[in-house]
């Protein structure tokens, strides 16, 4: 690997946990409940493309089924939050 | 690492990663300044539908080059959030438009009288 795509994937990578560190930010923050359910949900999405670009940088498969599995989970959870936002329940 | 790959592979794989986290870094930034709830839903969308489809596609790139074979399974991630993201966004809209007219803030009113919330 090349020093230009080394570099440019730690740049990638830190415009990543600032993206996270602005979004926490607002989960903290937030003003109201569905506010941060947004927020967690935008985490989720941001650490699954870090999840990619981590196996970009360690030129492996493994990375690409845990951002598989982060994106399956995100949409689970932040559904049965939104859910439960929705009704007082998850499960009726 | 092993087998060094070509510039023409390179160059377009490190502009497609910076492009996706700009994208990731502009949906964080809009989502901490805007004023409005329903506003804050809609940065967003720009890390999930072109961050999302950018790193995909500069993973596709660097592992076809890599096993010097088309490895097309990263579009399983955008395609996957094609899906369930705008189910989500719409579960969340509703809530929040359930909550604030719960709490009798000012959002338009419901269209159909006979339609409730709860039970649509």
């Amino acid at each position: 690997m090349s020093p230009l795509l080394a570099n440019a994937i730690l740049l990638s990578l830190f415009l990543f946990s600032l993206a996270m560190i602005l979004t926490l930010i607002r989960l903290f923050k937030g003003p109201s409940a569905q506010d941060r359910v947004l927020a967690l949900d935008y985490l989720y999405i941001v650490a699954m493309l870090m999840m990619l670009t981590l196996g970009i940088r360690y030129a492996s498969d493994t990375y690409f089924e845990a951002a598989l599995l982060i994106a399956l989970f995100g949409f689970v959870g932040s559904f049965a939050l939104a859910k439960f936002l929705l009704r007082g329940e998850v499960i009726e | 690492m092993n087998t060094p790959l070509s510039l023409w592979v390179e160059i377009p794989v490190a502009i497609l990663l910076v492009l996706g986290s700009l994208f990731a870094l502009i949906g964080a930034t809009g989502l901490l300044r805007m004023k409005d709830y329903f506003q804050r839903m809609h940065p967003p969308a720009l890390a999930s539908t072109l961050g999302a489809w950018c790193v995909a596609l500069a993973s596709i790139i660097y592992f076809s080059a890599l096993k010097s074979a088309p490895v097309l399974h990263a579009w399983l991630i955008p395609i996957l959030l094609a899906i369930t993201v705008p189910v989500t966004t719409l579960l969340l809209a509703r809530a929040a438009l359930f909550r604030k007219r719960m709490a009798g803030d000012d959002v338009p009113a419901e269209v159909s009288s006979r339609r409730t919330e709860s039970g649509s």
